[in-house]
């Protein structure tokens, strides 16, 4: 007999969890403590040498966590996952086991403003420096690589231009350079874009997003892809050399092909401290539980949303990966066949002034700088999330003056275009 | 028989069935991945050998270092060989010459001797080959699922509890249930009534 593999939408129902032991509770319980009780001194030293499964402190881990970090980790079908307080915290628990002061990233241009502000300024008090490529070029990605050159990062699809990034050429440059790649998949989901099966070393999210899926928790998550070996040169020292805070343990020897994940934890969210809260973790699981059925609804709805802008004599554009016509279209087609996610960008023929009248006149979808509700959602980037860019590199990262980005929701989708009908004509 | 991927119940069957284990290389250090599994499969109840001529006369976790295989002096069910790749196939050579044969032949994680592997499997040994037990028994119990591994594995059943033999304590710090104040004044009214 050989074993079944089950379908992405049992693994998001199921992955994880599993009744509970002591009480039989069948939701997984939300286990609000800060700490766990050992059973001796000898199973406290064995946790806290790492020679042992289980639980110490919450920062550490914690059982709530846990059934969220292995049902991410089997959706994106990685080795293992930890999750974190935010997608940004996410980034820098990442980064922290990359880089050394002096070392370098190379990024690709069209990225959330957040994750540009990150790398730009952030990262500069650690002497980490970043080195921008353009998507649409992966021969810039390759004139990019230095020396000093330790990791490639891309969103899967961009926010806030909605556009497909072409992972698997950017995932040979990463292989030729001996650099991890790591994709951010936030707009995506596993259940559009699984990048691991594109040649992803490290997958990281904002489950703030379509993940949890509801607007209502904060929370990051890394996934291991268990595929990039640590320790083939003098590189990644956090994984290949002896740890001094484990009494000279060497992460990759000890963990195999789940290294990177346990560094993240042991040295990475043990010394930062961007924990997760177990509630926030329990809402965001319970969000995942219908991610396959709201991606369905997101993606219909976006569609139909692109395709009613693209007919609408006010409209100057539409850039929806999903529409036959875009410049994304045969990347979606080939990354995302399920449908091109529900984040996209347009711009009126009458400007700046139109966008601001437009999203003051809607009244359905909510002018708010988040993406991934199952509310629609509508925000002028130029002006909010991607402000703190010069206007070349708005136009660069997709978030030109004259943009307006679209989270589109679950709602019906004829009251949604009704909505803006009404917004545009006002 | 594929060593690029092995299929759960193969591992299973092979950590289900097996009671003694000999480890090739165990180590007294208690930072090194050999003395964690060693520990860890002890504490499981598997009956272990440790094998290191290095350290004759001296114990690991209260079992006896032993030379080499052929010093073990009774049957063995699998070897578990903590040594790298190119030091493989003297052990297996080695575990050759055993009667009876040992059932399995364990590589740790990071270790792989193809022609080694293909000579235990025509003797009617079962191979796995980079891997590690400790890491392989987490998982399929999902033990390890505590550090967000993905275990590949589902179950709608309720969870056995972690501690092995454990019973419910009687033993618990009493509080006042039941003497209430309002049980106090039942009690005080009744006494009045009579
Ligand atoms: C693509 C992407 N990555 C990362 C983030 C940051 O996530 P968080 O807000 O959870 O820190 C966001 C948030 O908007 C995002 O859209």
């Amino acid at each position: 007999m050989t074993d079944r593999h089950p379908g992405f939408s049992t693994l998001a129902v199921h992955a994880g969890a599993q009744p509970d032991p002591t009480t039989g509770a069948r939701a997984t319980p939300i286990y609000q403590t800060t700490s766990f009780v050992f059973n001796d001194a000898d199973h406290a030293a064995s946790l806290f040498g790492l020679q042992a499964f289980g639980n110490i402190y919450t920062r550490i881990g914690n059982p709530t966590n846990a059934v969220l970090e292995e049902r991410v980790a089997a959706l994106e079908g990685g080795t293992a996952a930890l999750a974190v307080a935010s997608g940004h915290a996410a980034q820098v628990v990442v980064f922290q086991q990359l880089l050394m002061p002096g070392d370098e990233i190379i990024a690709a241009r069209k990225l959330y403003g957040g994750s540009i502000n990150q790398f730009t300024h952030a990262f500069k008090s650690f002497g980490w420096n970043v080195a921008w490529a353009d998507p649409d070029d992966v021969a810039s990605f390759e004139r990019a690589v230095t020396p000093h050159t330790k990791a490639i990062f891309i969103e899967s699809i961009a926010n806030p231009s909605g556009s497909i990034t072409d992972i698997e050429a950017i995932a040979a440059v990463a292989r030729k350079a001996g650099v991890p790649l790591i994709v951010d998949n936030t707009l995506a989901t596993p259940y559009l874009i699984r990048p691991i099966d594109h040649g992803a070393d490290i997958v990281v999210h904002s489950l703030t997003k379509f993940l949890g899926g509801h607007g209502n928790s904060l929370g990051g998550i890394i996934v291991d892809a268990g595929t990039f070996d640590w320790s083939k040169d003098n590189k990644y020292p956090m994984l290949s050399e002896p740890r001094p805070e484990y009494h000279g343990i060497k992460l990759q020897e000890t963990f195999g092909n789940f290294a990177f994940a346990i560094a993240c934890r042991v040295l990475g969210l043990r010394d930062l401290g961007p924990a997760l809260s177990p509630f926030n973790a329990f809402m965001i699981l319970t969000g995942i539980e219908t991610l396959p059925l709201r991606m369905q609804k997101h993606c219909e709805n976006a569609k139909a949303v692109a395709e009613f802008l693209s007919g609408h004599p006010k409209v100057a554009a539409v850039n929806y990966a999903g529409l036959a016509s875009d410049k994304y279209n045969n990347l979606a087609r080939k990354y995302a066949p399920k449908g091109a996610g529900a984040v996209f960008t347009f711009s009126l023929k009458d400007g700046y002034d139109a966008g601001v009248n437009l999203v003051s006149n809607l009244k359905l979808f909510s002018h708010l700088a988040n993406v991934g509700d199952t509310r629609s959602l509508v925000i002028h980037p130029a002006s909010t999330t991607h402000s703190q860019l010069d206007d070349a590199a708005k136009v660069k990262s997709g978030a030109a003056p004259d943009v307006v980005r679209l989270s589109i929701g679950i709602e019906d989708k004829e009251d949604l275009i009704a909505d803006l009908e009404q917004a545009l004509t006002a | 028989m594929n060593h690029d991927a092995y299929d759960d119940n193969y591992i299973r069957g092979i950590l289900n069935n097996v009671k003694s284990i000999a480890m090739v290389g165990a180590s007294p250090v208690n930072v090194r991945p050999s003395y964690f599994a060693f520990k860890y499969l002890a504490q499981r109840g598997y009956d272990m050998i440790p094998i290191n001529p290095g350290h004759v006369g001296k114990s690991l976790l209260g079992k006896p270092f032993v030379a080499q295989l052929s010093d073990i002096g009774r049957p063995i069910d699998m070897i578990d060989i903590f040594r790298n790749s190119s030091h493989i196939m003297p052990v297996v050579e080695e575990a050759l010459k055993l009667s009876p044969l040992p059932k399995v032949i364990w590589m740790q994680l990071g270790a792989r001797d193809d022609a080694a592997a293909e000579k235990a499997e025509a003797a009617g040994i079962k191979v796995v080959m980079n891997r590690c037990p400790k890491i392989e028994y987490g998982r399929l119990s999902s033990e390890i699922s505590w550090m967000g591994v993905n275990s590949r594995t589902l179950s709608s059943k309720r969870a056995p509890i972690p501690t092995q033999g454990m019973r419910l304590s009687l033993n618990r710090t009493s509080v006042g249930g039941g003497e209430t104040a309002a049980s106090d004044r039942a009690a005080k009214n009744k006494n009045e009534l009579t």
